[in-house]
């Protein structure tokens, strides 16, 4: 962060910005994980899935595997239930408040997401940023529900978007949104294993019959 | 370094600098227009709204190679007719305190009304509340956005 010449201007930056962070909590630098546990945790690879015979229980073994991915911080903070997105490794609501708007990009004449999120994750002021970055539509909410809940959802074409399973995979697998999870910018955690592993549990999961988890 | 050239205000400046400087500083640095404020340099705070391209934009959080052929608008090249009755409005309900987030409330503000003519009270919290103010003048805000929304009726 740059600090403005002297005197009073800097004096004024300051306490502006001080007036976010005390006005904020979820803005303080130690909401983000430590550096340590931000290294991305891994996936199982999906042969580890070929010695459960059941298909179904392969099927729901596969899905709970590319489950942590889907319940990672960087999935589930732009699926929210509500109207408002969440930020961080804790979900904390986002800040400033900003709502989907009918296109999931903010309130018409609102604050749009692209008021400050742009093509690319920018470091220098700590802000991610996707050409497609936007909420997740209400049909395609994650939070608060269950791994068995969002299976269902992700296999309804009611509920996705119109897509067949194979559009599904692909979208799991090719998405640069979706991808953006793996790529998230300074200070955040990465959702864990590479989507490349990803697209292949969802796809194995299709195959093996794309049972969903109990619950 | 490298060379950029930013459309500002109707006017181009050639500016070299890294390509990863927020627009922010290339604006009150390079080309010197210093209406544009830094409060938080992290999207928090709305001191530094610009448009892109007509778009409400908070000018730290893009850098400078981002800003390719687009059109920037400060608050000294601000001219619409939203602009021009949010000042107005801001003048007669005595707006400011100590002015140091006013350029980026007048910015908003301005967007604001040229999509939505006739914001509610809701409308106008969702507008501005990325648009902090040290000194709480968010009453008299919000009270001169009315005005200047019934001015522009007719
Ligand atoms: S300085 Fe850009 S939002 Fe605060
Ligand atoms: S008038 Fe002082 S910060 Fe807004």
């Amino acid at each position: 962060m740059r600090v403005v010449g002297t005197g009073t201007l800097a004096l004024l930056a300051g306490s502006l910005a001080a007036v976010a962070i005390a006005a904020y909590p979820g803005l303080r630098r130690a909401d983000a994980a430590p550096e340590a546990v931000r290294m991305a945790a891994g996936l199982k690879p999906v042969t580890d899935f070929a010695r459960i015979k059941n298909k179904d229980e392969r099927a729901v073994a596969l899905f709970e595997e590319a489950g942590k991915v889907l319940q990672s911080p960087r999935c589930m903070n732009c699926h929210p239930a509500g109207d408002r997105p969440t930020q961080t490794d804790k979900m904390l609501p986002h800040q400033p408040l900003v709502v989907r708007g009918e296109a999931g990009m903010g309130a018409p004449g609102g604050l749009a997401c692209t008021t400050c999120h742009h093509e690319a994750n920018f470091d220098a002021a700590r802000v991610p940023g996707n050409p497609k970055w936007q909420l997740a539509p209400i049909e395609m909410a994650w939070q608060g529900r269950s791994l068995g809940q969002i299976c269902a959802q992700i296999k309804d074409s009611k509920l996705n978007g119109g897509k067949t399973m194979a559009q599904l995979v692909h979208h799991m697998a090719e998405d640069e949104l979706v991808g953006w999870g793996w790529n998230p910018g300074a200070g955040r955690t990465p959702a864990p294993g590479t989507q490349k592993q990803f697209g292949e549990l969802i796809k194995a999961w299709a195959d093996a019959g794309a049972a969903c988890p109990k619950g | 370094m490298a060379a950029f050239t930013l459309k500002i205000n109707g006017r181009e400046h050639q500016i070299d600098v890294d390509p990863g400087t927020p627009l922010l500083w290339a604006i009150r640095d390079n080309v010197g227009l210093t209406g544009t404020k830094y409060g938080c340099g992290v999207a928090q705070c709305g001191a530094c709204t610009v448009y892109v391209d007509g778009q409400t934009v908070r000018s730290c959080s893009l850098p400078v190679s981002a800003v390719g052929k687009s059109e920037v608008t400060t608050i000294e090249g601000l001219t619409s007719k939203e602009a021009v009755a949010v000042q107005k409005a801001w003048a007669a309900h005595d707006v400011p305190q100590c002015g140091y987030c006013q350029s980026g409330q007048v910015m908003s503000a301005a967007a604001l009304l040229g999509l939505n003519p006739k914001p509610t009270d809701q409308d106008i919290d969702l507008a501005m509340n990325g648009n902090i103010c040290r000194c709480a003048t968010y009453v008299r805000i919000r009270a001169a956005i009315h005005s200047a929304a019934k001015s522009l009726e007719g």
